[in-house]
Protein backbone atom coordinates (compact mmCIF):
# COMPACT_ATOMS: atom_id res chain seq x y z
CA UNK A 1 0.00 0.00 0.00
CA UNK A 2 1.15 3.01 -0.87
CA UNK A 3 0.45 6.04 1.77
CA UNK A 4 3.50 8.09 0.54
CA UNK A 5 2.84 11.60 2.29
CA UNK A 6 2.71 15.01 0.33
CA UNK A 7 6.03 16.03 -0.12
CA UNK A 8 4.94 19.66 -0.31
CA UNK A 9 3.74 21.74 2.57
CA UNK A 10 0.42 23.55 1.80
CA UNK A 11 2.81 26.80 2.48
CA UNK A 12 4.81 25.86 -0.17
CA UNK A 13 1.96 24.61 -2.39
CA UNK A 14 0.17 28.01 -1.47
CA UNK A 15 3.49 30.19 -2.85
CA UNK A 16 3.60 28.22 -6.05
CA UNK A 17 0.35 29.25 -7.33
CA UNK A 18 1.36 32.48 -6.22
CA UNK A 19 3.91 32.87 -8.71
CA UNK A 20 1.55 31.50 -11.76
CA UNK A 21 0.11 33.72 -13.89
CA UNK A 22 -1.77 32.68 -16.51
CA UNK A 23 -4.75 29.72 -17.01
CA UNK A 24 -2.47 27.72 -19.03
CA UNK A 25 0.62 27.62 -15.95
CA UNK A 26 -2.37 27.36 -13.39
CA UNK A 27 -3.85 24.44 -14.99
CA UNK A 28 -0.11 23.07 -16.14
CA UNK A 29 0.57 22.74 -12.38
CA UNK A 30 -2.58 21.36 -11.33
CA UNK A 31 -1.87 18.70 -13.77
CA UNK A 32 1.75 18.37 -13.19
CA UNK A 33 0.79 17.98 -9.29
CA UNK A 34 -1.66 15.41 -10.54
CA UNK A 35 0.98 13.06 -12.05
CA UNK A 36 3.21 13.18 -9.13
CA UNK A 37 -0.11 11.39 -7.04
CA UNK A 38 1.32 8.36 -5.23
CA UNK A 39 -0.12 5.70 -6.84
CA UNK A 40 -3.80 3.77 -5.87
CA UNK A 41 -3.64 -0.07 -5.43
CA UNK A 42 -5.81 -1.10 -8.89
CA UNK A 43 -7.89 -3.34 -6.21
CA UNK A 44 -9.00 -0.14 -4.83
CA UNK A 45 -10.14 1.31 -7.72
CA UNK A 46 -13.29 -0.51 -6.69
CA UNK A 47 -17.22 0.77 -6.02
CA UNK A 48 -17.07 1.18 -2.45
CA UNK A 49 -14.07 3.46 -2.94
CA UNK A 50 -15.99 5.41 -5.56
CA UNK A 51 -17.09 9.03 -5.07
CA UNK A 52 -19.54 10.47 -7.07
CA UNK A 53 -20.73 13.73 -8.47
CA UNK A 54 -17.69 13.73 -10.80
CA UNK A 55 -17.33 13.76 -14.78
CA UNK A 56 -14.30 11.70 -14.30
CA UNK A 57 -14.15 8.65 -12.58
CA UNK A 58 -12.69 9.40 -9.13
CA UNK A 59 -12.02 6.47 -6.20
CA UNK A 60 -11.00 7.22 -2.25
CA UNK A 61 -10.07 5.79 0.83
CA UNK A 62 -8.55 6.59 3.94
CA UNK A 63 -5.88 4.35 5.31
CA UNK A 64 -4.16 4.82 8.64
CA UNK A 65 0.00 5.53 8.78
CA UNK A 66 -0.05 4.88 12.59
CA UNK A 67 -1.42 2.83 14.97
CA UNK A 68 -3.15 3.84 18.30
CA UNK A 69 -6.50 4.94 19.53
CA UNK A 70 -6.62 7.80 17.15
CA UNK A 71 -4.11 7.06 14.33
CA UNK A 72 -2.62 9.86 12.17
CA UNK A 73 -4.61 8.98 8.23
CA UNK A 74 -3.78 9.36 4.76
CA UNK A 75 -5.81 10.32 1.80
CA UNK A 76 -5.25 7.60 -0.77
CA UNK A 77 -7.11 8.75 -4.24
CA UNK A 78 -7.08 8.56 -8.26
CA UNK A 79 -8.84 9.64 -10.83
CA UNK A 80 -8.59 8.87 -14.45
CA UNK A 81 -8.39 12.76 -15.64
CA UNK A 82 -5.50 14.45 -14.63
CA UNK A 83 -6.94 18.04 -13.49
CA UNK A 84 -8.98 15.89 -10.74
CA UNK A 85 -5.91 14.00 -9.76
CA UNK A 86 -4.15 17.23 -9.38
CA UNK A 87 -7.17 18.72 -7.21
CA UNK A 88 -6.78 15.18 -4.82
CA UNK A 89 -3.09 16.05 -4.91
CA UNK A 90 -4.03 19.43 -3.03
CA UNK A 91 -6.34 17.88 -0.77
CA UNK A 92 -3.50 15.25 0.07
CA UNK A 93 -1.68 18.52 0.70
CA UNK A 94 -4.44 20.03 3.16
CA UNK A 95 -5.67 16.69 4.93
CA UNK A 96 -3.03 14.13 4.68
CA UNK A 97 -1.45 13.42 7.85
CA UNK A 98 -3.80 14.44 10.19
CA UNK A 99 -6.20 12.13 12.93
CA UNK A 100 -9.84 11.87 12.12
CA UNK A 101 -10.37 14.65 15.06
CA UNK A 102 -8.07 16.98 12.91
CA UNK A 103 -9.42 16.66 9.95
CA UNK A 104 -12.69 17.52 10.62
CA UNK A 105 -11.36 20.85 12.40
CA UNK A 106 -9.66 21.46 9.32
CA UNK A 107 -11.30 23.69 6.73
CA UNK A 108 -10.24 23.81 3.25
CA UNK A 109 -11.66 25.82 1.62
CA UNK A 110 -9.63 29.23 2.77
CA UNK A 111 -6.69 27.61 1.24
CA UNK A 112 -8.37 26.53 -1.99
CA UNK A 113 -9.78 30.13 -2.13
CA UNK A 114 -6.24 31.69 -1.59
CA UNK A 115 -4.54 29.51 -4.26
CA UNK A 116 -7.91 30.32 -6.72
CA UNK A 117 -8.85 26.87 -7.06
CA UNK A 118 -12.58 28.00 -5.09
CA UNK A 119 -13.73 27.73 -8.49
CA UNK A 120 -13.62 24.61 -8.76
CA UNK A 121 -15.57 24.13 -5.65
CA UNK A 122 -18.64 25.13 -7.09
CA UNK A 123 -21.04 22.24 -7.39
CA UNK A 124 -22.02 23.48 -11.46
CA UNK A 125 -18.64 22.17 -11.99
CA UNK A 126 -18.44 18.75 -12.29
CA UNK A 127 -14.86 18.05 -11.77
CA UNK A 128 -15.92 16.65 -8.52
CA UNK A 129 -14.01 18.89 -5.89
CA UNK A 130 -16.73 19.81 -4.11
CA UNK A 131 -17.97 16.07 -3.71
CA UNK A 132 -14.12 15.02 -2.76
CA UNK A 133 -14.31 17.21 -0.06
CA UNK A 134 -17.68 15.93 1.21
CA UNK A 135 -16.06 12.46 0.79
CA UNK A 136 -13.05 13.25 2.62
CA UNK A 137 -14.88 14.91 5.96
CA UNK A 138 -17.54 11.89 5.67
CA UNK A 139 -14.54 9.06 5.74
CA UNK A 140 -12.83 11.06 8.76
CA UNK A 141 -16.40 11.41 10.25
CA UNK A 142 -16.60 7.44 9.77
CA UNK A 143 -13.96 6.11 10.77
CA UNK A 144 -13.69 4.54 14.59
CA UNK A 145 -10.94 5.67 16.50
CA UNK A 146 -11.61 3.02 19.23
CA UNK A 147 -14.88 0.54 20.42
CA UNK A 148 -17.35 2.13 21.92
CA UNK A 149 -18.08 0.48 25.62
CA UNK B 1 -5.37 23.03 -44.71
CA UNK B 2 -6.57 21.10 -47.85
CA UNK B 3 -9.96 19.95 -46.99
CA UNK B 4 -10.50 16.69 -49.45
CA UNK B 5 -14.55 17.92 -48.86
CA UNK B 6 -16.01 20.41 -51.49
CA UNK B 7 -14.87 23.91 -50.75
CA UNK B 8 -18.08 25.58 -48.20
CA UNK B 9 -20.18 27.97 -49.95
CA UNK B 10 -18.50 31.35 -50.59
CA UNK B 11 -21.01 33.33 -47.74
CA UNK B 12 -22.40 30.44 -45.64
CA UNK B 13 -25.64 31.09 -43.98
CA UNK B 14 -24.18 30.98 -40.35
CA UNK B 15 -22.05 34.43 -41.36
CA UNK B 16 -25.14 35.97 -42.36
CA UNK B 17 -26.97 34.62 -39.25
CA UNK B 18 -24.59 34.92 -36.27
CA UNK B 19 -25.67 37.93 -35.97
CA UNK B 20 -29.32 37.39 -34.95
CA UNK B 21 -28.17 35.40 -31.74
CA UNK B 22 -26.99 37.87 -28.87
CA UNK B 23 -25.49 35.11 -26.53
CA UNK B 24 -22.75 34.46 -29.54
CA UNK B 25 -21.41 37.55 -29.41
CA UNK B 26 -19.51 37.47 -26.14
CA UNK B 27 -15.85 36.17 -25.05
CA UNK B 28 -15.11 33.66 -22.68
CA UNK B 29 -11.99 33.98 -20.68
CA UNK B 30 -11.27 36.55 -23.11
CA UNK B 31 -11.50 34.44 -26.19
CA UNK B 32 -14.87 34.40 -28.51
CA UNK B 33 -17.26 32.11 -27.44
CA UNK B 34 -17.18 29.05 -29.58
CA UNK B 35 -20.55 27.40 -29.07
CA UNK B 36 -20.55 23.91 -29.94
CA UNK B 37 -23.04 22.35 -27.06
CA UNK B 38 -26.07 22.51 -29.62
CA UNK B 39 -27.05 18.92 -29.11
CA UNK B 40 -27.39 20.15 -25.19
CA UNK B 41 -29.58 23.30 -25.85
CA UNK B 42 -29.36 26.02 -29.26
CA UNK B 43 -28.80 29.61 -28.54
CA UNK B 44 -31.84 31.61 -29.04
CA UNK B 45 -32.56 35.10 -31.83
CA UNK B 46 -33.65 37.58 -31.01
CA UNK B 47 -36.67 37.29 -32.40
CA UNK B 48 -37.62 34.52 -29.77
CA UNK B 49 -36.49 36.63 -26.93
CA UNK B 50 -38.31 39.84 -28.99
CA UNK B 51 -41.74 37.54 -28.97
CA UNK B 52 -41.54 36.52 -25.47
CA UNK B 53 -41.15 40.43 -24.04
CA UNK B 54 -43.38 41.60 -26.18
CA UNK B 55 -46.01 38.51 -24.81
CA UNK B 56 -45.26 39.50 -20.93
CA UNK B 57 -45.45 43.43 -22.25
CA UNK B 58 -48.65 43.56 -23.91
CA UNK B 59 -50.88 39.92 -24.24
CA UNK B 60 -50.25 38.56 -20.84
CA UNK B 61 -53.15 36.80 -19.45
CA UNK B 62 -54.27 33.42 -18.96
CA UNK B 63 -55.69 31.72 -21.84
CA UNK B 64 -58.95 30.07 -23.08
CA UNK B 65 -61.74 31.03 -20.55
CA UNK B 66 -61.13 34.75 -20.10
CA UNK B 67 -63.73 36.64 -22.42
CA UNK B 68 -61.35 40.21 -22.06
CA UNK B 69 -58.95 41.36 -24.29
CA UNK B 70 -55.73 39.97 -23.06
CA UNK B 71 -57.52 36.77 -22.40
CA UNK B 72 -58.28 36.39 -26.46
CA UNK B 73 -55.18 37.06 -27.10
CA UNK B 74 -53.54 34.99 -25.09
CA UNK B 75 -55.38 32.33 -26.23
CA UNK B 76 -54.94 33.60 -30.06
CA UNK B 77 -51.17 33.20 -29.10
CA UNK B 78 -50.52 30.20 -27.72
CA UNK B 79 -53.04 28.34 -30.35
CA UNK B 80 -51.74 29.82 -32.97
CA UNK B 81 -48.60 28.61 -31.22
CA UNK B 82 -50.45 25.01 -31.81
CA UNK B 83 -51.17 25.65 -35.61
CA UNK B 84 -47.50 26.47 -36.60
CA UNK B 85 -46.14 23.62 -34.35
CA UNK B 86 -48.93 21.61 -36.42
CA UNK B 87 -47.57 22.91 -39.75
CA UNK B 88 -43.86 22.34 -38.65
CA UNK B 89 -44.72 18.55 -38.52
CA UNK B 90 -46.64 18.23 -41.21
CA UNK B 91 -49.33 17.06 -38.88
CA UNK B 92 -52.70 16.33 -40.59
CA UNK B 93 -54.45 17.81 -37.49
CA UNK B 94 -53.80 20.69 -34.93
CA UNK B 95 -55.48 18.60 -32.30
CA UNK B 96 -52.78 16.17 -32.32
CA UNK B 97 -50.04 18.63 -31.12
CA UNK B 98 -49.83 18.78 -27.72
CA UNK B 99 -47.72 21.23 -25.55
CA UNK B 100 -45.21 19.78 -22.96
CA UNK B 101 -42.36 20.31 -21.33
CA UNK B 102 -40.25 19.05 -23.74
CA UNK B 103 -39.03 15.61 -25.24
CA UNK B 104 -38.94 14.07 -21.90
CA UNK B 105 -42.30 14.66 -20.43
CA UNK B 106 -43.48 13.98 -24.30
CA UNK B 107 -41.99 10.31 -23.32
CA UNK B 108 -43.17 10.00 -20.05
CA UNK B 109 -46.98 11.45 -21.30
CA UNK B 110 -47.23 8.44 -23.86
CA UNK B 111 -45.27 5.68 -21.20
CA UNK B 112 -47.58 6.81 -18.74
CA UNK B 113 -51.39 7.42 -20.70
CA UNK B 114 -50.88 5.04 -23.32
CA UNK B 115 -49.08 2.33 -21.73
CA UNK B 116 -51.43 2.25 -18.30
CA UNK B 117 -54.06 1.40 -20.55
CA UNK B 118 -52.80 -1.09 -23.32
CA UNK B 119 -49.91 -3.10 -21.56
CA UNK B 120 -50.50 -6.16 -19.80
CA UNK B 121 -47.75 -8.82 -18.07
CA UNK B 122 -45.52 -10.12 -20.86
CA UNK B 123 -46.03 -7.79 -23.15
CA UNK B 124 -42.75 -5.94 -25.31
CA UNK B 125 -41.74 -2.83 -25.19
CA UNK B 126 -38.77 -2.39 -28.17
CA UNK B 127 -36.34 0.31 -27.99
CA UNK B 128 -32.47 0.70 -29.42
CA UNK B 129 -29.17 0.97 -27.41
CA UNK B 130 -28.63 3.96 -28.46
CA UNK B 131 -31.18 5.48 -26.33
CA UNK B 132 -31.24 8.81 -24.43
CA UNK B 133 -32.05 7.93 -20.88
CA UNK B 134 -34.85 9.93 -21.64
CA UNK B 135 -36.23 7.29 -23.86
CA UNK B 136 -35.06 4.51 -21.88
CA UNK B 137 -35.90 5.32 -17.79
CA UNK B 138 -39.68 6.37 -18.80
CA UNK B 139 -40.22 2.84 -20.33
CA UNK B 140 -38.27 1.05 -17.71
CA UNK B 141 -40.64 2.55 -15.22
CA UNK B 142 -43.85 1.63 -17.13
CA UNK B 143 -42.17 -2.13 -17.62
CA UNK B 144 -41.85 -2.02 -13.57
CA UNK B 145 -45.73 -0.96 -13.37
CA UNK B 146 -47.21 -3.47 -15.84
CA UNK B 147 -44.72 -6.25 -15.92
CA UNK B 148 -44.14 -5.59 -19.54
CA UNK B 149 -40.57 -6.56 -20.19
CA UNK B 150 -38.16 -4.10 -22.28
CA UNK B 151 -35.97 -5.55 -25.76
CA UNK B 152 -33.12 -4.24 -27.00
CA UNK B 153 -32.81 -3.50 -31.15
CA UNK B 154 -28.52 -3.26 -30.85
CA UNK B 155 -26.04 -1.16 -32.19
CA UNK B 156 -23.35 -1.79 -34.36
CA UNK B 157 -19.68 -0.87 -33.55
CA UNK B 158 -17.97 2.78 -33.15
CA UNK B 159 -20.00 3.85 -36.29
CA UNK B 160 -23.63 3.20 -34.55
CA UNK B 161 -25.80 1.86 -36.72
CA UNK B 162 -28.43 -0.33 -35.54
CA UNK B 163 -28.20 -4.14 -36.35
CA UNK B 164 -32.01 -4.61 -38.37
CA UNK B 165 -30.94 -8.06 -38.65
CA UNK B 166 -32.60 -9.63 -36.51
CA UNK B 167 -35.78 -6.89 -35.91
CA UNK B 168 -38.18 -8.97 -37.08
CA UNK B 169 -38.22 -11.58 -34.29
CA UNK B 170 -37.46 -8.43 -31.92
CA UNK B 171 -40.88 -7.27 -32.92
CA UNK B 172 -42.71 -10.63 -32.88
CA UNK B 173 -45.47 -10.09 -30.13
CA UNK B 174 -44.31 -6.37 -29.36
CA UNK B 175 -46.96 -3.53 -28.70
CA UNK B 176 -44.73 -0.51 -29.05
CA UNK B 177 -41.24 0.33 -30.67
CA UNK B 178 -39.89 3.84 -29.29
CA UNK B 179 -36.64 4.80 -30.85
CA UNK B 180 -34.46 8.22 -31.55
CA UNK B 181 -34.39 9.66 -35.00
CA UNK B 182 -30.98 11.06 -34.50
CA UNK B 183 -28.51 9.91 -31.41
CA UNK B 184 -27.47 12.70 -29.71
CA UNK B 185 -24.15 10.28 -28.28
CA UNK B 186 -23.32 9.39 -32.11
CA UNK B 187 -24.85 11.36 -34.66
CA UNK B 188 -26.23 7.90 -36.70
CA UNK B 189 -29.54 8.72 -38.30
CA UNK B 190 -32.19 5.88 -37.87
CA UNK B 191 -33.96 4.70 -40.64
CA UNK B 192 -36.98 6.19 -39.31
CA UNK B 193 -39.87 5.58 -41.85
CA UNK B 194 -38.67 2.14 -42.45
CA UNK B 195 -38.80 1.24 -38.75
CA UNK B 196 -42.01 2.49 -38.73
CA UNK B 197 -43.12 0.92 -41.57
CA UNK B 198 -41.86 -2.65 -40.07
CA UNK B 199 -43.92 -1.51 -36.88
CA UNK B 200 -47.04 -0.79 -38.18
CA UNK B 201 -46.91 -3.79 -40.46
CA UNK B 202 -47.02 -5.84 -36.92
CA UNK B 203 -50.03 -3.61 -35.53
CA UNK B 204 -47.26 -2.32 -33.07
CA UNK B 205 -47.45 1.77 -31.83
CA UNK B 206 -44.71 3.36 -32.50
CA UNK B 207 -42.73 6.46 -30.74
CA UNK B 208 -40.33 8.75 -32.34
CA UNK B 209 -37.42 10.77 -30.32
CA UNK B 210 -36.92 13.60 -32.73
CA UNK B 211 -35.14 15.83 -30.10
CA UNK B 212 -31.88 15.89 -31.91
CA UNK B 213 -33.77 16.58 -35.63
CA UNK B 214 -36.30 19.05 -34.56
CA UNK B 215 -35.28 22.18 -36.12
CA UNK B 216 -31.78 20.34 -38.02
CA UNK B 217 -34.15 19.19 -40.67
CA UNK B 218 -37.76 18.98 -41.92
CA UNK B 219 -39.84 16.82 -40.49
CA UNK B 220 -42.82 15.13 -41.54
CA UNK B 221 -44.96 13.05 -39.11
CA UNK B 222 -46.97 11.37 -42.27
CA UNK B 223 -43.96 10.54 -44.25
CA UNK B 224 -42.40 9.22 -41.25
CA UNK B 225 -45.52 6.51 -40.50
CA UNK B 226 -44.97 7.29 -36.86
CA UNK B 227 -48.01 7.09 -33.99
CA UNK B 228 -46.43 9.58 -31.69
CA UNK B 229 -43.37 11.84 -32.31
CA UNK B 230 -41.58 14.12 -29.53
CA UNK B 231 -39.37 16.97 -29.42
CA UNK B 232 -37.95 19.85 -27.65
CA UNK B 233 -38.41 23.64 -28.41
CA UNK B 234 -35.22 24.45 -26.70
CA UNK B 235 -32.69 22.43 -28.97
CA UNK B 236 -34.34 24.52 -32.30
CA UNK B 237 -33.93 27.86 -30.74
CA UNK B 238 -36.97 28.03 -28.90
CA UNK B 239 -36.84 28.54 -24.85
CA UNK B 240 -37.03 25.93 -22.57
CA UNK B 241 -39.70 24.28 -20.45
CA UNK B 242 -41.70 23.94 -23.83
CA UNK B 243 -41.95 21.20 -26.08
CA UNK B 244 -44.20 18.96 -28.62
CA UNK B 245 -45.92 15.39 -28.26
CA UNK B 246 -47.48 14.74 -31.74
CA UNK B 247 -49.79 12.14 -31.38
CA UNK B 248 -52.16 10.29 -33.83
CA UNK B 249 -55.93 11.10 -33.21
CA UNK B 250 -57.54 7.78 -32.35
CA UNK B 251 -54.83 7.04 -29.72
CA UNK B 252 -54.80 10.25 -28.79
CA UNK B 253 -58.83 10.22 -28.53
CA UNK B 254 -58.76 6.87 -26.63
CA UNK B 255 -55.72 7.54 -23.84
CA UNK B 256 -56.76 8.74 -20.09
CA UNK B 257 -55.29 11.94 -19.39
CA UNK B 258 -51.64 12.18 -18.32
CA UNK B 259 -52.42 14.65 -15.19
CA UNK B 260 -55.39 15.95 -13.55
CA UNK B 261 -56.63 19.70 -13.13
CA UNK B 262 -57.88 22.60 -14.68
CA UNK B 263 -58.47 22.88 -18.40
CA UNK B 264 -58.12 19.50 -19.17
CA UNK B 265 -62.12 18.59 -18.03
CA UNK B 266 -65.74 19.74 -19.34
CA UNK B 267 -67.68 19.29 -16.19
CA UNK B 268 -66.32 18.26 -12.79
CA UNK B 269 -68.38 16.85 -9.86
CA UNK B 270 -67.59 15.17 -5.80
CA UNK B 271 -67.47 12.11 -7.51
CA UNK B 272 -65.70 12.32 -11.17
CA UNK B 273 -65.42 14.26 -14.11
CA UNK B 274 -65.55 14.06 -17.98
CA UNK B 275 -62.25 15.09 -20.00
CA UNK B 276 -62.26 17.79 -22.95
CA UNK B 277 -60.98 15.94 -26.11
CA UNK B 278 -57.15 15.98 -27.29
CA UNK B 279 -55.33 17.87 -27.05
CA UNK B 280 -56.75 19.83 -23.80
CA UNK B 281 -57.47 16.72 -21.86
CA UNK B 282 -53.61 16.26 -21.92
CA UNK B 283 -52.72 19.92 -20.73
CA UNK B 284 -53.96 20.07 -17.18
CA UNK B 285 -53.20 23.22 -15.74
CA UNK B 286 -51.84 26.63 -17.27
CA UNK B 287 -49.81 26.09 -20.06
CA UNK B 288 -46.31 27.29 -20.63
CA UNK B 289 -47.86 30.12 -22.74
CA UNK B 290 -44.96 32.68 -23.11
CA UNK B 291 -43.11 29.00 -23.97
CA UNK B 292 -45.30 28.50 -26.74
CA UNK B 293 -45.25 32.04 -28.00
CA UNK B 294 -41.02 31.68 -28.53
CA UNK B 295 -41.44 28.33 -29.92
CA UNK B 296 -43.54 29.73 -32.96
CA UNK B 297 -41.00 32.78 -32.87
CA UNK B 298 -38.38 29.90 -32.79
CA UNK B 299 -39.82 27.88 -35.74
CA UNK B 300 -40.95 31.07 -37.47
CA UNK B 301 -37.16 32.04 -37.52
CA UNK B 302 -36.11 28.32 -38.72
CA UNK B 303 -38.71 28.23 -41.69
CA UNK B 304 -37.94 31.93 -42.55
CA UNK B 305 -33.86 30.53 -42.88
CA UNK B 306 -35.08 27.45 -44.57
CA UNK B 307 -35.15 23.88 -43.06
CA UNK B 308 -33.09 22.46 -45.92
CA UNK B 309 -30.41 24.98 -46.28
CA UNK B 310 -29.86 24.76 -42.19
CA UNK B 311 -29.45 21.14 -42.65
CA UNK B 312 -26.93 21.70 -45.46
CA UNK B 313 -25.18 24.03 -43.38
CA UNK B 314 -24.93 21.48 -40.40
CA UNK B 315 -23.76 18.53 -42.73
CA UNK B 316 -21.36 20.56 -43.85
CA UNK B 317 -19.59 21.80 -40.57
CA UNK B 318 -19.89 18.42 -39.34
CA UNK B 319 -18.40 16.67 -42.07
CA UNK B 320 -15.45 19.25 -42.16
CA UNK B 321 -15.08 18.83 -38.22
CA UNK B 322 -14.68 15.21 -38.91
CA UNK B 323 -12.26 15.25 -41.49
CA UNK B 324 -9.85 17.82 -39.26
CA UNK B 325 -10.55 15.57 -36.06
CA UNK B 326 -9.24 12.63 -38.32
CA UNK B 327 -6.05 14.40 -37.93
CA UNK B 328 -5.67 13.43 -34.59
CA UNK B 329 -3.64 10.33 -33.73
CA UNK B 330 -4.98 7.60 -32.60
CA UNK B 331 -8.44 9.50 -32.20
CA UNK B 332 -11.60 7.47 -32.19
CA UNK B 333 -13.90 8.98 -33.74
CA UNK B 334 -18.02 7.83 -33.11
CA UNK B 335 -20.82 7.62 -35.60
CA UNK B 336 -21.50 7.42 -39.26
CA UNK B 337 -18.22 7.23 -40.97
CA UNK B 338 -20.54 8.15 -44.61
CA UNK B 339 -23.89 9.53 -45.42
CA UNK B 340 -26.47 11.23 -43.26
CA UNK B 341 -25.49 12.05 -39.63
CA UNK B 342 -26.52 14.38 -36.63
CA UNK B 343 -25.04 17.81 -36.07
CA UNK B 344 -22.62 16.57 -33.75
CA UNK B 345 -18.84 14.54 -33.75
CA UNK B 346 -17.54 12.27 -30.11
CA UNK B 347 -14.70 11.48 -29.86
CA UNK B 348 -11.91 9.56 -27.25
CA UNK B 349 -8.29 10.91 -27.34
CA UNK B 350 -5.52 8.32 -26.22
CA UNK B 351 -4.45 9.52 -23.06
CA UNK B 352 -6.61 12.45 -22.94
CA UNK B 353 -9.86 12.42 -20.16
CA UNK B 354 -12.81 14.13 -21.83
CA UNK B 355 -13.15 15.60 -18.62
CA UNK B 356 -9.99 17.71 -18.73
CA UNK B 357 -9.83 18.53 -22.38
CA UNK B 358 -13.84 20.18 -21.82
CA UNK B 359 -12.17 22.01 -18.81
CA UNK B 360 -8.81 23.14 -20.82
CA UNK B 361 -10.77 24.07 -24.46
CA UNK B 362 -13.68 26.14 -22.03
CA UNK B 363 -10.60 28.55 -20.55
CA UNK B 364 -10.21 29.14 -24.35
CA UNK B 365 -13.50 30.03 -24.81
CA UNK B 366 -14.57 26.82 -26.46
CA UNK B 367 -17.51 25.06 -25.38
CA UNK B 368 -18.36 21.01 -25.53
CA UNK B 369 -19.78 18.46 -23.53
CA UNK B 370 -17.93 15.60 -21.75
CA UNK B 371 -19.57 12.45 -20.38
CA UNK B 372 -22.17 9.92 -20.62
CA UNK B 373 -24.36 12.20 -22.87
CA UNK B 374 -27.37 10.24 -20.59
CA UNK B 375 -26.39 7.29 -22.69
CA UNK B 376 -24.68 5.94 -20.15
CA UNK B 377 -25.30 2.03 -21.22
CA UNK B 378 -24.86 2.85 -24.58
CA UNK B 379 -21.22 4.14 -23.04
CA UNK B 380 -21.23 0.64 -20.97
CA UNK B 381 -21.10 -0.79 -24.36
CA UNK B 382 -18.85 1.23 -26.44
CA UNK B 383 -16.37 0.63 -23.17
CA UNK B 384 -15.81 4.26 -23.15
CA UNK B 385 -16.78 5.60 -19.79
CA UNK B 386 -16.92 9.76 -21.36
CA UNK B 387 -16.73 10.55 -24.29
CA UNK B 388 -16.51 14.63 -25.77
CA UNK B 389 -18.89 15.72 -27.64
CA UNK B 390 -18.98 19.11 -30.02
CA UNK B 391 -22.39 19.35 -31.71
CA UNK B 392 -23.06 22.09 -34.15
CA UNK B 393 -25.97 24.58 -35.23
CA UNK B 394 -26.34 26.14 -38.72
CA UNK B 395 -24.78 29.24 -36.78
CA UNK B 396 -21.62 27.26 -36.36
CA UNK B 397 -18.67 28.13 -39.32
CA UNK B 398 -15.57 26.08 -40.30
CA UNK B 399 -13.43 28.68 -39.20
CA UNK B 400 -15.19 28.17 -35.65
CA UNK B 401 -13.93 23.95 -36.68
CA UNK B 402 -10.52 25.27 -37.09
CA UNK B 403 -10.27 27.02 -33.77
CA UNK B 404 -11.41 24.09 -32.32
CA UNK B 405 -8.32 22.11 -33.69
CA UNK B 406 -5.99 24.82 -32.64
CA UNK B 407 -7.71 24.57 -29.35
CA UNK B 408 -7.34 20.81 -29.29
CA UNK B 409 -3.72 20.66 -30.12
CA UNK B 410 -2.70 22.96 -27.07
CA UNK B 411 -4.31 21.01 -24.41
CA UNK B 412 -3.11 17.63 -26.09
CA UNK B 413 0.26 19.34 -25.50
CA UNK B 414 -0.81 20.26 -21.79
CA UNK B 415 -1.54 17.30 -20.93
CA UNK B 416 1.16 15.01 -22.66
CA UNK B 417 3.56 17.27 -21.51
CA UNK B 418 5.15 17.87 -24.14
CA UNK B 419 6.55 21.50 -24.97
Amino acid sequence: MMTAPAALTLDELESHFELLGDWEARFGHLIDLGRQLPPMAPEDHCDAFRVHGCQAQVWMRLVPRTGGAEPVLDIVADSDAFIVKGLIAVLLIIYSGKTAAEILRTDGAPALARMQLSEHLSPTRKNGLAAMLRRVRELAASWQPACTP
Amino acid sequence: MQSRLASPPTTSIADALRGDFPALAQRINGHPLVYFDNAATTQKPRAVLDAMRRHYEEDNANVHRGVHTLGNRATAAYEGARDRAAAFLNAPAREEIIFTRGTTESLNLVATAWGAAHLKPGDAIVLTEMEHHSNLVPWQLLARRTGAVLRFIPVLGDEGRLDLTGLDALLRGARLLAFTHISNALGTVNPVAELCERARAAGIVTVVDAAQSAGHMPLDVRAMGCDFLACSGHKACGPTGIGVLYGRRELLEAMPPYQGGGEMITRVTFEGAEYQAPPHKFEAGTPNIAGAVGLRAALDYLGQVGLPAIHAQIQDVTAYARERLSEFRGIRIFGPREGARGGLVSVVLPGVHALDLATLADQQGVAIRVGHHCTQPLHDRLGVPATARASFSFYNTRAEVDRFVTVLERVIRMLKGSP
